[in-house]
């Protein structure tokens, strides 16, 4: 028994070899991969189109990037903890319209007739409470019925989708309350305030899964959800909110859209789901969970909208954007297969 | 070793022998031999470890062995690779089905020998039909196979290797899911096919059926072959001790033992009344007192892993209570359980125990994030602290803790596990096999830490099957199939303990030697 009891003693000595010279850990510095990326196709961007380098063209690209960048975000956390939401594409529509139903009139000169059960301020809060249900419902399928994820939020994909044609009876809705339509629209500091909001949103969202427990839970959750169960993490809560949050995020990617256009279109998101996976795997994001940052989804999500950009200022027909974005895809998860060794199944 | 015999009878049903496989370092099968003669049927025991799956991985053509031959029926092995020609050699049935669950029973019969062009369904059925009705299993072939009862699949899977004309078929663990009258019919059929001259090579956990079902036994321990024997002329007293070793229990018997058990050591920390859960074990009671290791002791399906996992809040009991200093602790909720102050060691590591890609620091405080921070924050230097202090205390080789947990070896990933179960100073530790697949001297420290925890006046619980493991508890609970079958103090030797691991009672062993 003797020797059996030094290995408790002195417990707060620190060893010395943990203290030896930190190694260069390339891991390390993967999220930052994309910058490069960024970088070259700012010159080829510079190359293809004198246009490319002035304010107004980024401006522009980084307001079309803001919307999508909400979605990815959404799934970026979602992906870490080992889930998938397909729905999102659909939620970013139904969302406003559902708003736009509650709080239109149902008469007057308007062209879109609701019921007008609430006040036009409630609009956005409306909207962010639909986006809010959806994940939730999302939530409960998958971790109460634990029926297959993807199957429940492809069926919410295609149902949301017929709601949003049911309600607006596939029209866009161009009268839209003024309060709805500000944040999407205004412009702060010269640049448009969906920009900040969103820079605001994936810093705050970057610090949470960095520095908060239950964001850090993420990962352990996403990377082995049975370690993360016996060390008494509450999976299914936390799971729970990060869908819910998910529809949340795209419910008011739908408010900063509705504002960007001035209307609520009839195809808003639609097939969308395919480019917020496209950035959230080049920026790093494991399809497998546990791995992945929310910088790196970001740095994802404008790599993506630049080859668009160039590639338009280019002179490619905007018919070729779909081959574009999918080659993109096939691409980043070649990429990556082999750069971390990782099967992307 | 054992041929010889056999000069005038039909050649042996199999014959291995000098059979050597290495995994890294770790040599599985050390020089090993068996032979079962056609006919016959032969039982192979022995602990964890002795080598008993690989070598139905060799037997099975699954595993190349590194050195020495195996021959059917006088023929050798077919080569590595040639499946059609194995599984007219011989075939195993597992204890967990290996039919395909969503096709019917008849296609399962057929699986890869469908032959060419259009599959004639009726013309399939029939033959599964015949086939059946040869072996005399009572099935449906059109009934989906994962319809069927664990009994009726094993049935099946052994029509199905008779009728690739294997006439040695292993059995492993047959026995384990079913009921007695189960096990009995299984038995009658053995012996009936036993009788058409078909060989075979039971595994079991359930030392009883050996006697029950087999003329002959052969003995592995720690991948070498002990001793092979007819059944009837091994008493079961020196089967228990060919399988534990008896040189070494007489060893670890004159070595260390944990000290008895100081009576009047005052309320228990951690306490079970009638705790159950269904079809995994029976209503238990257990109290572990301050200071005290208890052994929870029991083979793969004896329900002490079970039993360990109730306590811990990751199985809901179905009846009973699980108390921690005389506070019910809610069921079935591991933060309850952390929060009441048992700490867990869980039984996979890479399954349940470690998040691999992530590393050191967030595996040791994943179950403290809650103290590294205020408001919910977890501070990376607090974190690296934390982990610094713990990759100190249990001496834990890693270049640091930004290290990937992955990266370290078995004893040391073992020992970030045991870290974060020791980091919210638990009233009562619960250590389900704290040192599968770690080397010796890691396993030392491992089991001294698990001691460590009852010297400060804590408590533990060690769940394994592990003679090692269990030497440093003051008192062992044996289980077997869901119940309590005997308690020791610290002073019990390795085949009274064995014995009662292998659903032989207490008495068992005295009672044949005399």
């Amino acid at each position: 028994m003797s020797e059996t009891s030094q290995l408790t003693a002195d417990p707060a000595v620190p060893r010395a070899a943990g203290r030896a010279a930190p190694r260069i850990q390339l891991s390390r510095y993967r999220d930052l991969s994309l910058l490069p990326v960024i970088f070259v196709l700012g010159v080829i961007g510079f190359i293809v189109s004198p246009a490319f380098l002035t304010s107004d063209n980024l401006i522009g690209v980084l307001q079309q990037t803001s919307e999508l960048s909400l979605l990815v975000l959404g799934e970026a956390m979602i992906l870490i903890c080992g889930r998938m939401d397909l729905s999102l594409e659909s939620t970013i529509g139904v969302a406003p319209v559902v708003a736009m139903w509650l709080v239109m009139p149902s008469s007057g000169s308007a062209t879109y007739h609701g019921i007008g059960v609430l006040p036009g301020w409630m609009s956005i809060p409306a909207c962010l409470a639909v986006g809010l249900l959806i994940g939730g419902f999302n939530g409960f399928m998958i971790l109460k019925l634990r029926v297959n994820g993807f199957i429940v939020t492809l069926g919410m994909l295609t149902m949301l989708r017929g709601l949003q044609d049911g309600i607006s009876q596939g029209k866009s809705i161009v009268e839209v309350p003024g309060s709805f339509s500000y944040l999407g629209k205004a412009s702060w500091l010269g640049a448009p305030a969906a920009v900040w909001i969103c820079l605001v949103l994936f810093a705050v969202g970057g610090l949470a899964l960095g520095y908060l427990r239950h964001g850090r839970a993420l990962y352990a959750i996403g990377g082995n959800t049975e370690a993360a169960r016996a060390a008494g993490i509450r999976v299914d809560r936390i799971t729970w909110i990060v869908l819910a949050l998910g529809g949340l995020l795209a419910a008011f990617a739908g408010v900063l859209y509705v504002g960007h256009y001035g209307a609520v279109s009839s195809t808003q998101g639609d097939g969308w789901i395919f480019q917020v996976f496209a950035a959230t795997v080049i920026g790093g994001v494991s399809l497998n969970g546990g791995r992945g940052t929310l910088f790196g989804a970001l740095t994802g999500v404008i790599a993506l909208q630049l080859v668009v950009n160039v590639t338009t200022l280019g002179g490619v027909p905007p018919l070729w954007d779909k081959f574009l974005y999918g080659a993109i895809i096939i691409v980043a998860l070649i990429i990556s297969r082999f750069a971390s060794g990782e099967k992307q199944d | 070793m054992t041929n010889g015999t056999n000069d005038h009878a039909p050649p042996p049903a199999v014959h291995a022998e000098g059979v050597v496989k290495r995994f890294g370092p770790t040599v599985a099968l050390d020089g090993v031999g068996i032979t079962v003669a056609a006919g016959d049927s032969h039982a192979l025991v022995g602990r964890n470890g002795a080598g008993k799956s690989t070598l139905v991985s060799v037997l099975t053509g699954l595993h190349v062995p590194d050195a020495g031959r195996v021959s059917f029926q006088g023929e050798p092995a077919p080569a590595a690779g040639d499946t059609a020609a194995w599984q007219s050699k011989v075939a195993c049935v597992y204890q967990k089905s290996m039919v395909v669950p969503d096709l019917t029973v008849a296609e399962n019969l057929f699986l890869g020998r469908l032959g060419r062009g259009r599959i004639r369904w009726s013309a399939l059925r029939a033959q599964a039909a015949d086939l059946l009705a040869e072996y005399g299993v009572d099935v449906d072939p059109a009934a989906r196979a994962g319809d069927l009862t664990v009994e009726q699949g094993q049935f099946v899977e052994i029509a199905r290797a008779l009728s690739f004309g294997a006439r040695f078929i292993i059995l492993d663990e047959p026995t384990a899911q079913l009921d007695a009258a189960g096990i009995e019919r299984l038995f009658t059929r053995l012996r009936e096919l036993q009788r058409q001259g078909v060989a075979f090579l039971f595994i079991s956990h359930h030392l009883q059926e050996v006697y029950d079902l087999c003329s002959t036994v052969t003995v592995y321990r720690d991948a070498r072959h002990v001793l092979t024997a007819p059944v009837a002329e091994l008493g079961k007293a020196e089967l228990v001790a060919a399988m534990t070793g008896e040189d070494a229990g007489g060893q670890a018997a004159a070595g260390w033992h944990a000290k008895a058990v100081r009576d009047g050591g005052g309320e228990p920390v951690l306490r079970a009344e009638g705790l159950a859960l269904d079809g995994l074990y029976e209503p238990i009671d257990l109290a572990v007192r301050a200071g005290e290791v208890v052994g929870l002791a029991g083979a793969t399906a004896s329900g002490n892993t079970a039993l360990g996992e109730t306590l811990v809040g990751l199985r809901k009991a179905t009846a009973g209570r699980t108390l921690v200093a005389g506070r019910p602790v809610r069921p079935g909720s591991v933060p309850h359980a952390l929060g009441a102050g048992i700490g867990y060691v869980p039984e996979d590591r890479h399954r349940q125990g470690l998040v691999l890609g992530r590393s050191v620091a967030e595996n040791a405080t994943l179950s403290v994030t809650d103290q590294l921070g205020p408001y919910g924050t977890v501070l990376p230097s607090k974190t690296r602290e934390f982990a610094q202090r713990m990759i100190a205390s249990l001496d834990i080789k890693t270049s640091g803790p930004g290290q990937p947990v992955s990266d370290l070896s078995g004893g040391n990933q073992q020992k970030v596990v045991i870290a974060r179960a020791l980091a919210r100073e638990p009233r009562v530790l619960v250590a389900i096999r704290p040192t599968a697949g770690v080397d010796v001297k890691s396993k030392d420290s491992l089991l001294s830490v698990v001691r460590g925890v009852a010297e400060r006046g804590d408590a533990a619980v060690i769940v394994s099957d592990e003679l090692d493991d269990l030497r440093v508890c003051d008192r062992v609970v044996a289980l077997f199939h869901g119940r309590v079958i005997a308690e020791f103090g610290s002073g019990w030797t390795d085949r009274d303990l064995v014995s009662a691991m292998e659903g032989l009672p207490t008495g068992g062993g005295k009672g044949a030697e005399e």
